[in-house]
């Protein structure tokens, strides 16, 4: 997707992005509305629900109570009364307060029902850190979500996929956790990824939920990221091919669906996997990428896997301790450094 | 007959509001260090979300002056003035919100997780989250025999949260040591109260939980003192929890960086026009309980152990990176080290 961008095109951030795919889409389904908090006046403390308000007035656009249990809750009643509503849980790290909302109804009523109730709603979920924010405002809790059957979810590594993947979500009969990474947003005071700001068709359009992309084509490594950890492995790729590795970065884009078919056909190119997840190390997406390769085909693998993620403590404060557990290129290098060490002759 | 608070009482309160006060310009100060003209919440020598308190000292000392040591406190994602009141060590906080290896947690925690066991004092990042805690420790207290009051602050916006609810509940029923207080600045983010909360006032919510509730309005150090003070008493008589809303003020942002475009044009301007230590300061000299003099003696002093716990953190080193993967859990220990 991104390397079809052209220069003087229009370019948004995935703030932006997302907002355009909620306005689009609102003003031709009158189902669509949206609950949080502060995405009213404010427009989202991530900005991505900026206009709305102001476009659709409060009735449809409306500043909740701090009570996420509750409007949570209402969005799954909504969803099953034959609204489409979009929730947004401020930062991932609240899922605290109304994960059985989540977890034990929107995700598993359409099972329960046989299909008889839909909820087709999406929740909207900041996540990453970076920037201090401590360990109860930083983490991704991809695995968390992405192990739970009947969610799907997505997170996006640029304002293309932003719009496309919100867009096709709004269009969905389940369930979607949407999951932005601050260090995207193109929100100046969260730091600004530039590679997350890309062109924009001002038209809607979808990108298919459970389909990866490949960020960059490579034959000697593919490294499988999603969220920030794209814009990792493309520096590190960078890096690598002045050494003349060429490096396969394929951007998940979903984790629910997986797309394992696109994990499998990169690595069968290639030979090697490192997977990077800002995630939690154990029992998360790393691990779980690489068993899809490892349960089809462990012959496909010249090297031992290697995962790049957050080691398995707390998310800590201090600027020093945090970087020094978050992915970064030069951790991917190091592990691909190590890899060469380990592999078969 | 209100309860009245003795002179040395007020002088202390006094302290602790500057202190405070001292301690957040300071801290605002620093915080932009690094983040101009470009703001980026990651750069300078204190990252992060920073939530002042300025405006809410009333709340922190007219309650805290009632407590001691033993007694427990947890507070919110906007902890600096209640820590202070409550004593918590104020070189070993600044150095844990610059995330030095100095600070109270070695820098693990940061400005919205500040711990400091010698005072029972323990703050954490999510909204109604310090609740069920207070109600937990009062509850071991009441179990042990041992004495102490638990005390949990919270946000007005915080009273919406699923958790306040059962707190006072589970509190009211097992008629525990706690007193429940809400910060009422009016505001939660960008969201007033009004648009947000079904009554007027959060007090009314403690009938439905069988417990004395009170509202303390205009931000008054003195009446807080009051009713603070029966509410404690009454806990430490084995009478069971209270509530408590104090109408207070945020004389900053939600966070450093909120450009605050919800507030109502003059708001804000009104709001310092009522700022509560210079009132409560010609209160203390319109009652001749303290000259002139002694007052900015107090202030100097005040300025003084906020520079010294500026500095102190400052010069404090980082911790050692790999330290981030040390102390998930307790280390077991050595066969026998249990006295
Ligand atoms: C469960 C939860 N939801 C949302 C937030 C984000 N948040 C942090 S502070 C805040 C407003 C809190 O308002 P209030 O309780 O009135 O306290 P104040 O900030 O005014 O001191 C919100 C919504 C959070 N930290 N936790």
């Amino acid at each position: 997707m991104t390397t079809e961008v052209k220069e003087n095109e229009r370019k948004l951030t995935i703030a932006r992005a997302m907002a355009e795919a909620l306005s689009q889409e609102m003003r031709i389904d009158p189902r669509v509305f949206v609950m949080g908090e502060d995405i009213g006046a404010l427009g989202g403390v991530y900005g991505n629900t900026r206009g709305l308000l102001e476009e659709f007035g409060a009735e449809r656009v409306r500043d909740t109570p701090i009570s996420e249990t509750a409007f949570v809750g209402a969005a799954v009643g909504a969803a099953q009364d034959g609204m489409r509503p979009v929730v947004e849980l401020m930062f991932v790290d609240f899922f605290g307060v109304c994960f059985d909302a989540i977890y034990n109804l929107m995700a598993k009523n359409t099972y329960f029902s046989n299909g008889s109730f839909r909820v087709p709603m999406v929740l909207m979920t900041s996540t990453g850190g970076g920037y201090s924010d401590g360990g109860q405002h930083s983490q991704c809790l991809y695995g968390t979500f992405a192990h739970l059957p009947g969610m799907k979810v997505v997170a996006p590594s640029n304002a293309y996929d932003a719009k496309g993947l919100m867009t096709a979500a709004l269009r969905e009969d389940n369930p979607v956790v949407f999951m932005y990474h601050k260090g995207l947003q193109g929100m100046g005071w969260l730091g600004t990824e530039r590679g997350a700001t890309v062109h924009v068709p001002s038209d809607p359009y979808e990108v298919e939920i459970g389909k990866a992309a490949i960020a960059r084509e490579g034959s000697d490594l593919t490294i499988v990221s999603v969220g920030i950890g794209v814009h990792h492995a493309l520096r590190a790729a960078e890096q690598l091919e002045g050494e003349g590795i060429s490096v396969e970065v394929v951007d998940l884009r979903s984790l629910v669906p997986l797309d394992r078919e696109a994990i499998r056909t990169s690595v069968a190119k290639t030979g090697r996997l490192m997977v990077v997840d800002e995630d939690y190390h154990s029992f998360g997406m790393s691990g779980e990428i690489i068993a899809t390769v490892a349960e089809h085909d462990p012959a496909m693998l010249k090297a031992p896997p290697a995962r790049v993620a957050f080691p398995d403590v707390p998310i800590p404060f201090a600027r020093v301790m945090e970087r020094y557990c978050l992915p970064d290129a030069d951790k991917i290098v190091t592990a691909w450094r190590t890899m060469q060490l380990r592999e078969r002759t | 007959m209100t309860m009245q608070p003795t002179t040395a009482q007020k002088l202390w309160m006094y302290e602790k509001m500057v202190t405070s006060r001292r301690f957040e310009e300071a801290i605002a100060r620093i915080y932009l260090e690094g983040k101009q003209p470009v703001f980026n919440m990651a750069n300078g020598p204190i990252p992060g979300e920073m939530h002042l308190s300025d405006g809410q000292e009333p709340c922190a000392v007219g309650v805290c002056v009632h407590l001691s040591a033993e007694d427990v406190v947890t507070a919110t994602h906007r902890p600096h003035h209640q820590a202070i009141a409550k004593d918590v060590d104020l070189k070993r906080m600044a150095a844990e919100i610059f995330g030095k290896q100095t600070g109270l947690s070695g820098g693990r925690g940061g400005h919205m997780h500040l711990f400091d066991p010698a005072v029972n004092f323990a703050c954490s990042g999510i909204v109604g989250q310090g609740l069920g805690p207070a109600v937990g420790a009062a509850l071991s207290r009441k179990m042990q025999g041992k004495p102490g009051v638990a005390v949990a602050y919270i946000g007005e916006g915080a009273a919406n949260q699923g958790a306040f609810h059962e707190a006072l509940n589970l509190a009211s029923v097992w008629k525990l040591p706690v007193v429940f207080v809400i910060e009422d600045n009016a505001w939660g983010i960008s969201v007033s109260k009004m648009t947000s909360t079904a009554v007027p006032h959060n007090h009314v919510r403690a009938d439905a939980y069988a417990m004395p509730g009170h509202r303390v309005e205009n931000n008054d150090t003195l009446a807080i003192f009051a009713v603070a003070g029966e509410a404690i008493e009454r806990a430490r008589a084995g009478d069971g929890p209270s509530l408590i809303e104090i109408e207070t003020s945020r004389l900053a942002g939600h966070f450093m960086g909120d450009a605050e475009g919800y507030r109502p044009n003059g708001e804000k301007d009104a709001l310092v026009a009522k700022d509560p230590i210079p009132a409560f300061r010609r209160h203390i000299l319109e009652t001749g309980e303290a000259g002139e003099d002694e007052l900015l003696a107090i202030e100097k002093a005040a300025s003084k152990a906020v520079d010294e716990a500026i500095a102190f953190a400052r010069h404090s080193p980082d911790p050692e990176p790999a330290d981030a993967l040390t102390g998930v859990f307790i280390e077991a220990k050595p066969q026998g080290a249990d006295a």
